[in-house]
């Protein structure tokens, strides 16, 4: 069965169209990467996925039965900022997950009990390159780093479903490369079944296995709102030549040109 | 040549350019002092620094005829006392509220309206309700404190809770918490250190109303005593008390600051 199904999807602000008639099955372990102009609802599908926005038609399914309509452990996501709480160090950072599900009441562990804990979360930061790190604040981090340790707090739950968006658009290109290689590695190393947004067409064309782009393809210059966006390619990554690049690129800057 | 915009004191000139108003402040005052006394001996508006330091001689280091406590020091237990009391109190309700209405929108609902209606009562108008229904022992002198600040307080930390990013609040619950944990291991940590910040605000007017329930009953108290003495014009008393409760009250915003500082650096780190 899919992970996720969406049968004749749509979300509407109003009379805004946002996404209309999306259709798409993923299977356990895709990684799907989302590109599209600024403003075409890859961050509200997102949302729709997380459970904070709720679909206006059509069915959008986890595992067969409707996406819960609130945000809960089978979802992790990753956003571009605010991900990590600023009053924890990174390693209770990352314990979090353990303590809230051991502890219901005080949502803390403490003595021998948290001594485990603390071991199977060091592990996951030295998964991700930041043992070093392990008793520093957020703010003490590199914007890298930090996104590097919500990505470690969030696979802490073993999400059904990770929610990247755009979660390295802040940082530099050459720190984003090495942050895509660490994703990639943990996407293989455990199975998990990703969404990232990015903003960066060219990046999606080598990330993960599926590349979806999204575009509106009717357009009104008169009333922008009047239609929404689609998935336009659906392309398993690795096929796609520079032509269809090219191509995907010059129709996106033409929607994001018009909507401005 | 820079423009003044521009243009920083260095260290030592910052100190010196801090000090020099209350330099001349003070050398104002002694002319001002002088030349009343010099005209009648026995002014007592502009008292001399002799007149003041054998005043606090008296209050603080020679036990009092009809008591035989350290006056000084007696009013500065009670004052203290109370404004912990109230203080502590009110923070205590400040978080409590603060925390439900700002992380819960049915709480929000019910109680808002109520606590903006509160807010805008002025507390020193209920100040004889108090006496009547308290009576004019300690309870009134801190719930006039308790009223005073405690609606400023639970407003703000509601505000204060609001402005948590909602990205945190999803985060915490993709981590599995319940909304319980979600105030027990996000909002209330966060709230702590502006709790601080919030009570350092209040301050000021937490010693307003204890000053203002002192002087209208009280046995005791720094309130009580300058509002006792003013009867006999006694500045000589005044004026070091005046300056103490304003010692008092940087002692107590600076040790405050201090704490905060010192116990919640992710907060003072990244603003
Ligand atoms: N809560 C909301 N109410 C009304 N309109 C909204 C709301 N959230 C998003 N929109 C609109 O939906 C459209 C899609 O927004 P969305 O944030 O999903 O775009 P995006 O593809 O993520 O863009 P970007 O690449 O800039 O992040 C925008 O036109 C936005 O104005
Ligand atoms: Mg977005």
């Amino acid at each position: 069965m899919a992970i996720i199904e969406m049968n004749n999807l749509w979300k509407e602000y109003g009379d805004q169209v946002v996404l209309e008639r999306l259709n798409a099955e993923v299977q356990e372990g895709e990684f799907v990467t989302l590109v599209g102009a600024s403003g075409c609802g890859k961050t509200t599908f997102l949302k729709m996925l997380l459970g904070t926005e709720s679909p206006t038609r059509g069915e959008l399914l986890l595992d067969g039965a409707p996406i819960p309509d609130q945000p809960d452990e089978t979802r992790g996501i990753v956003f571009q900022r605010y991900s990590v709480l600023p009053h924890l160090s990174a390693l209770e950072n990352v314990m979090l997950a353990d303590e809230l599900h051991r502890h219901k009441l005080i949502g803390r562990a403490f003595g021998g009990k948290r001594k485990a804990l603390k071991d199977a979360a060091m592990a996951m930061l030295e998964s991700v390159g930041l043992t070093q790190a392990a008793g520093k604040f957020p703010h003490e981090l590199s914007g890298g780093m930090q996104q590097r340790l919500a990505i470690a707090q969030a696979l802490m739950k073993r999400p059904r479903i990770l929610l990247l968006d755009e979660p390295f658009g802040a940082l530099d290109p050459g720190i984003r490369r090495d942050m895509h290689h660490l994703v990639l590695d943990l996407w293989r190393e455990q199975g998990l079944t990703i969404f990232m947004v990015t903003h960066d067409l060219a990046e999606g064309f080598y990330l993960g296995t599926r590349l979806w782009v999204f575009d509106k393809t009717r357009l009104d210059p008169q009333a922008p709102g009047a239609y929404g966006a689609r998935i336009t390619y659906d392309l398993p990554v690795g096929d796609c030549d520079k032509g269809t690049l090219t191509a995907i690129q010059e129709q996106a800057d033409a929607t994001a040109r018009t909507m401005a | 040549m820079k423009k003044l915009i521009n243009r920083q004191p260095g260290r030592v000139a910052t100190w010196a350019l801090g000090l020099l108003p209350f330099a001349l402040l003070l050398v104002v005052y002694l002319l001002a002092s002088d030349a009343r006394l010099e005209a009648n001996p026995n002014d007592k508006l502009l008292p001399a620094f002799s007149a003041m330091g054998d005043a606090i001689q008296r209050m603080a280091f020679e036990p009092s005829k009809r008591s035989g406590e350290y006056l000084l020091w007696a009013d500065t237990l009670a004052s203290l006392t109370r404004l912990a009391i109230g203080v502590g109190i009110s923070a205590l309700m400040g978080l409590v509220f603060g925390i439900v209405t700002g992380t819960l929108p049915y709480a929000r609902a019910g109680l808002s309206p109520l606590i903006t209606g509160l807010s805008l009562v002025p507390p020193m108008a209920i100040l004889p309700i108090l006496f009547i229904l308290f009576g004019l022992g300690e309870l009134a002198k801190v719930m006039l404190i308790i009223i005073g600040i405690t609606p400023f307080l639970i407003r703000d930390l509601q505000q204060r809770a609001r402005e948590i990013p909602a990205e945190q609040v999803i985060k915490m619950q993709t981590l599995g918490a319940n909304t319980w944990q979600i105030i027990l291991r996000l909002v209330w940590p966060q709230i702590m250190p502006r709790l601080i910040s919030a009570v350092r605000l209040s301050l000021g007017s937490a010693w307003l109303f204890l000053i203002a329930a002192e002087a209208i009953a009280a046995t005791e108290g720094l309130g009580y005593r300058i509002f006792l003495v003013r009867r006999y014009l006694s500045m000589d008393v005044i004026l070091p008390y005046v300056l103490w409760i304003t010692l008092l009250a940087f002692a107590i915003d600076f040790l405050l600051a201090r704490y905060s500082r010192w116990r919640y650096p992710w907060f003072h780190g990244s603003h």
